[in-house]
């Protein structure tokens, strides 16, 4: 998730991190989905504000012209694109934004469902519309389901194996975590993770993690897990 | 009321079917009025385990393309009066059904019976989402083994999702069915216990089925167990889940190796 390279003591220093960003993926005709998008900008205006996104052009073929409007486009919509995905060096140009490559197996969604286009709301909570605040979910969070929250999560029930919760804020588990958690996701590294009985497959903080594997001597235990001088540092409660 | 219940699981090859013609025949054998429904277009099954392979004219395709009349397509049971088939098609295309015609379908069935039980196809694609879509309640099989309970989960994640029920904010009624529970194997540690599925799953036990070679005979002769063999333990076991879903107030029967069948009370919630 991380890796910090620092060179040697000089005054020329650099490092190499990863972060967080949304991924919208337009399709086909742009118009259409710039309405659509507007639509729900108008539900939740500013949700993009300041925020980073990457834009996924796959599958558009769009020209040089074309991709110039497009991001103009966001941009008047108050969306600041970082980066374009999933084209190759056509789009390579000084006037628009850079080009990266795709993510190895992490892409950090809302949600993995497809949502139904005959539902307009999602009839699962939407976190991600409330900025900045603590999300109570009080059901288990199943295999597959994927949950993005900025601020707190607080779960009452278990995290299955499978399953993924990442928070730009602390997690709390009140039930056994067995999948993954990825608390201050946004480089926040006064997060805390607390579980009532630890068997996940991967913890995080900050982008600091320890798999199953380096975690075993606290498996089934209640724990708090936090940042201590840039380790991730675990301790049974009981 | 009627109620549409789906038989769901994920994975496959876990006892949808035999649940679905198990349960469905128990249903009826109260005296309910209990259509069962094969959704798994392309790959049906059900009505080889109802003993009615020979008798399929018409089938879901045909009623949810409004080709036929639902009365057509409907296949009453020999032995059970109370008990109708709707057949999946063999011939045609997952994607021949539609949302729109399914839900036609679901709705006029509720008109005329107690019980719609919707035998879901094997995965989370097309086939599976429909079976559910118009669920009132759900029946989650599962084995106890590990890739069992995940798909068994991540199941429950999409009835909390991806119905009408969810869509309307209200929540789906769940009930997990263990099958070929084998208490000998559970308690040497070389299949998960009763208490670890139901931990992992968090949803109400509704039976526990032991592993039995009644299952098979049963679906090998074209009847469901509770039919087949009444006396078995796997058919009693389906007999009280169906009570139970009719409201009667039951303790779970949980399969114990030494003398047969031990009675024991599970908490009707799980943690």
């Amino acid at each position: 998730m991380v890796m910090t390279a620092v060179a040697p003591a000089t005054s020329f220093q650099f490092c190499g991190r990863s972060f967080l960003a949304f991924v919208l993926k337009p399709k086909m005709p742009i118009a259409e989905w710039i309405a659509e998008a507007d639509k729900w900008l108008s539900r939740s205006p500013g949700f993009f504000t300041g925020k980073p996104v990457v834009v996924d052009v796959s599958g558009l073929l769009l020209s040089k012209d074309n991709a110039a409007d497009l991001i103009a486009d966001l941009g008047m919509r108050d969306i600041r694109v970082m980066g374009m995905l999933g084209t190759d060096d056509r789009l390579a140009d000084p006037s628009l934004p850079p080009l990266l490559s795709p993510p190895g197996k992490t892409e950090f969604q809302v949600a993995n469902e497809k949502p139904d286009p005959r539902e307009t709301s999602d009839p699962q909570p939407s976190p991600v519309l409330t900025p900045a605040s603590s999300l109570l979910v009080d059901s288990p969070v199943r295999s597959g389901q994927s949950l993005f929250h900025e601020g707190d999560v607080t779960v009452i029930g278990s995290v299955s194996s499978g399953a993924e919760i990442v928070a730009t804020g602390s997690i709390h588990i009140y039930g056994t975590l067995r999948g993954r958690v990825l608390a201050g996701a946004d480089g926040n590294a006064k997060a805390h993770i607390f579980c009532r009985r630890l068997e996940a497959e991967l913890i995080a903080i900050d982008g600091y993690y320890r798999m199953s594997d380096d975690i075993s001597s606290f498996l089934g235990k209640n724990v708090h897990a936090w940042l201590e001088d840039g380790a991730l540092t675990i301790k049974a409660l009981d | 009321m009627a109620q549409v219940m789906v038989v769901t699981s994920g994975k496959g090859g876990v006892g949808k079917t035999t649940t679905t013609a198990a349960l469905g025949a128990a249903l009826a054998q109260h005296g309910q009025r209990v259509v069962v429904v094969d959704f798994d277009v392309g790959l049906r099954n059900l009505d080889l385990v109802m003993g009615a392979e020979r008798r399929v004219v018409y089938d879901l395709t045909y009623v949810a393309q409004g080709n036929v009349k639902l009365h057509q397509a409907l296949i009453r049971d020999r032995r059970i009066e109370t008990l109708f088939l709707l057949a999946a098609s063999q011939t045609r295309d997952k994607d021949s059904l539609t949302e729109e015609g399914v839900e036609r379908v679901i709705k006029e069935l509720r008109a005329s019976f107690d019980w719609v039980i919707c035998d879901s196809p094997a995965g989370i694609e097309r086939g599976a989402t429909l079976a559910m879509r118009y669920a009132d309640l759900a029946v989650v099989v599962t084995n106890p083994e590990v890739s069992s309970v995940r798909d068994s989960d991540r199941i429950i994640g999409l009835l909390d999702a991806k119905t009408d029920k969810a869509a309307r904010g209200e929540r789906m009624d769940k009930h997990l069915l263990l099958t070929r529970y084998d208490p000998v194997r559970a308690g040497r540690g070389d299949m998960l216990r009763i208490e670890d599925v139901m931990d992992i799953l968090s949803i109400p036990l509704l039976a526990v089925i032991p592993e039995s070679e009644d299952v098979l005979r049963a679906s090998n002769v074209g009847a469901p167990v509770t039919l087949s063999s009444p006396k078995s333990a796997p058919a009693r076991a389906y007999d009280e889940a169906a009570q139970r879903l009719m409201g009667v107030d039951k303790p779970v029967s949980i399969p114990n190796g030494r003398n047969g069948f031990l009675t024991k009370l599970f908490g009707r919630r799980a943690a």
